[in-house]
């Protein structure tokens, strides 16, 4: 007889009951009472055996949810918040979701999607004499915020989730913050992290970085993530020393060293480590020496459970992290090779004892047939002392097919030189480390750059 | 003309003295150079003549491609 698989609420409870909170922005929640409560009414029996579709707004709400159905569920379907509603049928089609969990008086998923059982979840944890019986291995199935067309549908578990957790001794004294979703990797790995060690503070899309800054720090936050363009926006916002982290974090986006120099400066006492994660690949490495890049002594290691290796100029990473697959219909396209590693589609390029990440394959910009990756750019604009962020896209050309031209925005404070002089500064500066296939045709000074509700840079051309 | 000499400089290259006849291909740029022209010249007078429906005539000479913007900008 096997025994029963051990959940997540088995997990965060082994060395007894959690001293951790959530924190969200309508208040905090200890963890401890999960153990007689339920933010699903108590319904949790009702979804046991079931593939469900989490598709709740608030995030505080869906980390309570989480926690009462892993181990219940026999497949969680984690929705992220701005998945396009025309792509609902598909994932629920994909996952055969047949229970949703979703916000109280909301109109879209349930019957009219041809999901039998709906739970609407409650505004707060109510109490309830709750069986934290863990009877199934839950699948896991976070969707990747593909850059066009449908997400893919991503299988995970608990233990492919869990794999670069390192120790989970509870430590009271950490409180972690992300700017991350938790329904996306990297904020997933950081929930994971808090419920066995410490305390989480929840962002909110709504909320402007001062606020969540002020939120953060009264909640006595140690550890924080978030992408490169997370980062860039607290730089910017002049609010970033109202916290004081021990640890800053980076991930889902390339760290140029101009993000790192600016977060060592802004927390001078604190570690700055960039993380090299993907849904499908699972959290490779983290460097902490705060500079770009990575050690190539990384590469081919023997005696590491995550191995890395660069194969045809990708970074190709197996590891007991790795996704299962992908669910439904593009399962043929999950990107695993012959022997058993996830290809990242992100291009390394090897510099003497180091490696540098160029962008990702299907971003390149092609000028006159000469490959030009944005982010190589990007990181030399950064660079520039007056220069917060960058965005180098394709610009369709009669003469080459297309040049490459940047937006800039400026970092925040003090008197900026003028336009065109910054301009003439930073196609200077390009033509002094780029070819000039790679310098800027056009540089374009803007006020702000989107970033997408996973964090990352929207590249209109990728 | 300016947009020209600029871009020249820009790029270490040295530019012929422009005239009417003077054929684009032996003016010293590179088709970098035009690209990059093409697109300061839509910047400054949002015009692209290239991206037209219509068919346009590649301009051979210098004078060619100054009559290719007028044209356009009527």
């Amino acid at each position: 007889m096997p025994s029963n698989p051990r959940s997540l609420w088995d997990s965060i409870t082994a060395a007894g009951p959690p001293a951790g909170s959530l924190y969200g922005v309508g208040g905090r929640v200890a963890l401890a009472e999960l153990a007689h409560a339920s933010i699903l009414g108590g319904r949790l029996e009702e979804l046991r055996g079931r593939s469900v579709l989490l598709t709740v707004t608030d995030q505080l709400t869906a980390a309570l949810a989480i926690a009462e159905l892993d181990g219940v569920a026999q497949r969680m379907v984690l929705s992220p918040p701005g998945l396009a509603a025309e792509h609902l049928p598909a994932v629920i089609a994909g996952a055969a979701a047949d229970a949703c969990v979703r916000d109280t008086g909301s109109s879209t998923p349930g019957r009219d999607l041809g999901i039998g059982i709906s739970v609407d979840a409650r505004a707060r944890l109510e109490p309830h004499a709750v069986r934290r019986a863990s009877t199934h291995e839950t699948e896991w199935i976070l969707l990747t915020s593909g850059t066009t067309g449908a997400p893919k549908l991503v299988q995970h578990d608990l233990a492919s989730l869990t794999a670069a957790l390192g120790d989970r001794r509870p430590a009271p004294d950490i409180v972690w913050s992300t700017m991350y979703d938790i329904r996306r990797y990297g904020g997933l790995q950081i929930y994971l992290r808090a419920l066995h060690a410490g305390s989480l503070v929840l962002s909110d899309p709504a909320e402007p970085s001062t606020g969540f800054l002020a939120r953060a720090a009264a909640a006595g936050v140690t550890h924080i993530s978030g992408t490169p363009s997370h980062w860039r926006r607290v730089l910017m916002s002049g609010a970033a020393a109202t916290i004081a982290p021990r640890y800053v974090r980076l991930s889902g986006e390339i760290a140029d060293q101009a993000v790192l120099d600016g977060l060592k400066a802004a927390y001078p006492r604190a570690t700055v480590a960039h993380v090299f994660a993907s849904t499908e690949a699972g959290v490779a490495f983290e460097v902490r020496d705060g500079r770009a890049g990575f050690p190539a002594s990384l590469l081919d290691a023997s005696g590491s459970p995550v191995q890395l290796r660069v194969v045809e100029g990708t970074l190709r990473i197996g590891s007991p992290g790795n996704a299962h697959g992908y669910l439904g219909e593009d399962a043929a396209a999950f990107p695993r090779g012959a022997d058993g590693a996830i290809d990242t589609g992100d291009r390394i390029e090897r510099r003497a004892d180091r490696c540098y990440f160029l962008g990702r394959q299907g971003g390149v910009i092609n000028v006159g047939g000469l490959k030009v990756y944005p982010e190589e750019i990007e990181a030399v604009i950064n660079s520039h002392p007056w220069v917060r962020m960058s965005r180098v896209r394709a610009r369709r050309n009669p003469i080459t097919g297309a040049v490459v031209v940047a937006d800039v925005v400026l970092a925040e404070g003090g008197a900026p030189p003028a336009p065109e002089a910054l301009e003439r500064e930073l196609l200077q500066s390009c033509r002094q480390s780029l070819a000039p296939y790679k310098v800027p045709a056009t540089i374009r000074i803007v006020r702000g750059l989107e970033v997408s509700a996973a964090g990352k840079l929207v590249r209109p051309d990728a | 003309m300016s947009q020209f000499e600029q871009v020249a400089s820009e790029q270490e290259r040295k530019l012929a003295p422009l005239s009417d006849g003077l054929k684009l291909i032996e003016c010293g740029l590179d088709s970098l150079s035009f690209a990059i022209i093409v697109a300061r010249l839509e910047d400054s007078l949002g015009i692209d003549p290239f991206s037209a429906e219509r068919a346009v005539d590649f301009p051979v000479t210098f004078g060619d491609f100054v009559r290719l913007y007028e044209g356009f900008a009527k």
